[in-house]
């Protein structure tokens, strides 16, 4: 049946990119103003509408690119520094090599083999295999980014590329994707709005809200409650206020963060200050009490100032099992469920989530630096794989107590070899994962694309993934109130390595003390009775 | 047996105690939430109440201390062992059969040898060992700039500060009782009011 084999290419990126768009569109009735967020390309100093090189037929995003690099000289080498086209990043601490291409995430797992879906959100086109040339400058993908319409596209299947001709999406479903204008994309482009980082960053791991829990959908119209610094009503960031942006490279990564920032808010002129930093504007003494400034000691800003993560109906993914993949229906059909709240709860071709809404974030020492399996690394099973470690201790300067999220699940891993592995999921061939539902066979596949040996035996593993929380900041008022840390069962109860007033103390000292107290009372009560019943004899 | 009325405690002595007297009972209880023994204001605010009955305190202090060196009543607190084995003997065993005090006060010694010894106790050990914590815990931000950064642990701070709050309560309670012990049962506490004593 092909309409099923069809419908069965569905992909992680897939169900994104749909209801990417569906939000946005169902959100913001006039594209061309709303979608601009605060970044409107009306403030340009140029037109590209007027531009003759951008008024015609394009039949491909390489030749819009190609268009784009006659004035925009620099821009594709640029481009090519960054991780949005690398995909890869070394911690300038541990010199560990992560970044999307090399790392095992707790989601989709990894791209290597499944290519063609995960490069929906590269910003690059033809990034199909390992042979991807990453020096071809016209395949840095420029209208991701830059689209001022809303209309640009990047369905899974494709490496990277728009919709060139109208498309069934997804295959079998009987709704149909036009193919995107890239003379109209070209002429409208604009500095990045909200809409364009979050096509990809909103619906990471699958899903609206999944990946992060401190960004999804919802901050493209979000309310003063939700953020304050996006509110739309309010100061109406975008994304790229904080994450400032030079030379394409964009400020405020989550592989390597500021996570211990001191000082004065930067003043124009210094360069060498991260904005994407709270410090950036608001130093690290924002507090009219000094005894709250204090806490910028020990706490980052997100501690207090993001109570929760994921305050909306949205919610975010806690735990992604892949063990419950390929557990097929009673007709042996693909089975799917929804939870009570409309997210996706079980997938035969991916197993089974769990989510939540208004997460009570875990809190860790974290000095800025994670530490991320990838691909290849040892693991120790039957102990969870630590996907994702924020580093930090009490004893180090450069570290504060974050919010993070963590995310659990369970994935395959080579029994043998003692290796997380490398499946094929997407894809319409004989070994895909979603397409067969033989785990043997999309290993196999995966393993060997990465280079890696596959001893044929797999089974599935317990994985945590640990990730600051940053976004979301929630107004003053909702902040952390004293007494949710400063008690004996707050937030930070399982906190070493600092004295906190109401939480901590010496036992010894308090059963000292109040026995002496209590013996004390009890004296003067003795010697006072004595003195009455003397009297009364005398009397 | 005749009743003198002395004059010990002057206006300004008087206020002194009384304003103190408040003040400490009231960081005794918020400290102790502070702390975590129970919940009374809420954390938040014990905390900034406790922080400012600490500043009225010094600035009562500032005050009380000027008063003691100017007015020469600093040398009340001399502690001498004079009568020290008859005070002990009083409360032990003279008071239970109505014995008179041993100690007369006088306008130049108002304290008897135990209360002279308790008082410097109170001001030379339990008073600093609250105040010298209590600032440190106060300033627990500035002590990288101190430099003292590495050399205190806020956990022993609140130890010691905890400590001397355990050992001023106790005190407290020591010093309540011992008012009954005068002329009559609420002698003492007159006089620390009106200013004039009643003595045997």
């Amino acid at each position: 049946m092909p309409t099923i084999r069809r419908a069965l290419l569905a992909t992680c990126g897939a169900a994104v990119m749909l209801t990417a768009l569906s939000a946005f569109a169902a959100a913001s009735p006039d594209p061309t103003s709303s979608l601009n967020g605060a970044t409107s390309s009306k403030k340009s100093t140029a037109d590209h509408s007027k531009f003759p090189e951008l008024k015609r037929k394009f039949k491909t995003g390489p030749e819009v690119t190609q268009a784009c690099l006659v004035c925009h000289t620099e821009a594709a080498k640029q481009v090519q520094h960054t991780k949005h086209w690398t995909w890869q990043s070394a911690d300038p601490k541990t010199g560990q090599v992560r970044g999307k291409k090399n790392i095992i995430n707790n989601y989709c797992t990894s791209v290597v083999s499944n290519e063609k879906d995960c490069m929906a959100c590269h910003a690059g086109y033809g990034w199909k295999d390992q042979s991807f040339d990453f020096s071809v400058q016209k395949n840095v993908d420029c209208l991701i980014c830059h689209d001022g319409t809303g209309t640009y596209r990047k369905l899974p299947g494709y490496a990277g590329h728009p919709v060139y001709k109208r498309v069934e999406f997804p295959h079998g479903s009987g709704r149909f994707v036009d193919a995107v204008d890239l003379g109209k994309v070209a002429q409208s482009v604009q500095l990045p709005s909200r809409s364009n980082c979050g096509s990809c960053h909103f619906f990471g791991g699958g899903a609206n809200g999944a990946k992060h829990g401190d960004m999804d959908s919802s901050l493209q119209h979000p309310e003063h409650y939700l953020d304050v610094h996006m509110a739309e009503k309010g100061l109406n960031f975008s994304c790229i206020t904080c994450h400032a942006t030079n030379s394409h490279e964009i400020t405020g990564s989550r592989y390597n963060v500021e996570a211990a920032r001191t000082g004065d808010a930067a003043i124009r002129g210094k360069t060498d200050a991260n904005p994407a930093a709270c410090q950036a504007c608001h130093s690290n003494k924002p507090h009219h009490e000094a005894r709250l400034n204090q806490h910028t000691e020990k706490i980052a800003c997100q501690t207090c100032h993001i109570p929760e993560f994921a305050r909306n109906n949205i919610g975010t993914e806690l735990s992604w099992d892949w063990s419950k993949a390929t557990i097929m229906g009673e007709d042996g059909k693909r089975m799917m469920r929804k939870d009570s709240a409309g997210r996706r709860a079980f997938d035969s071709q991916k197993g089974e989530w769990k989510w939540e809404s208004h997460v009570i974030p875990e809190y860790r020492w974290f000095n800025g630096t994670s530490t991320y399996k990838v691909i290849g690394d040892k693991i120790d099973p039957p102990k969870p794989v630590q996907l994702s470690v924020v580093g930090g201790g009490p004893d180090d300067a450069e570290s504060r107590i974050w919010p993070t999220k963590v995310h659990r699940g369970k994935q395959p891993y080579d029994t043998v070899n003692m290796t997380l592995t490398v499946q094929h999921t997407g894809g319409e061939d004989a070994t895909a994962l979603w397409h067969n539902y033989d785990w043997q066979k999309a290993i196999a596949t995966g393993m060997k694309a990465a280079g890696l040996p596959y001893s044929g035996k797999y089974d599935f593993v317990e994985t945590e993934l640990t990730w600051p929380i940053t976004h979301m900041v929630a107004p003053k008022e909702d902040a952390l109130s004293c007494a949710q840390c400063h008690s004996k069962n707050g937030r930070l109860k399982d906190i070493e390595g600092i004295y906190m007033p109401a939480r901590d103390g010496s036992r010894w000292l308090d059963i000292l003390g109040w026995t002496l107290a209590l013996l004390t009372l009890i004296g003067v009560l003795v010697h006072g009775a004595i003195r009455v019943v003397n009297s009364r004899k005398a009397g | 047996m005749t009743v003198e009325r002395i004059y010990v405690f002057k206006k300004f002595e008087r206020f002194w105690h009384w304003s103190q007297a408040l003040l400490i009972i009231f960081m005794l209880l918020t400290g102790f939430e502070v702390h975590g023994s129970y919940h009374l204001f809420g954390f938040a605010d014990a905390v900034a109440m406790h922080t400012v009955a600490a500043w009225t305190l010094v600035g009562l202090w500032v005050f009380a201390i000027f008063w003691h060196f100017t007015t020469g009543e600093w040398k009340q607190y001399i502690p001498t062992t004079e009568k020290v084995v008859a005070m002990m003997q009083f409360y032990s065993v003279g008071i239970f059969k109505g014995a008179p005090h041993p100690y007369r006060p006088t306008m130049l010694k108002k304290h008897n040898p135990l209360q002279r010894l308790a008082y410097l106790g109170v001001l030379l050990f339990i008073g600093p060992l609250l105040w010298f914590t209590g600032w440190f815990y106060l300033f627990f931000g500035d002590w990288k700039a101190w430099g003292v950064d590495g050399l205190l642990s806020l956990e022993w701070v609140a130890f010691f500060h905890t400590a001397g709050a355990f050992m001023m309560l106790a005190f407290l309670i020591a010093h309540i009782y011992l008012t009954t012990t005068g002329h009559t049962p609420t002698s003492h506490i007159k006089a620390m009011i009106t200013g004039w004593e009643e003595v045997d």
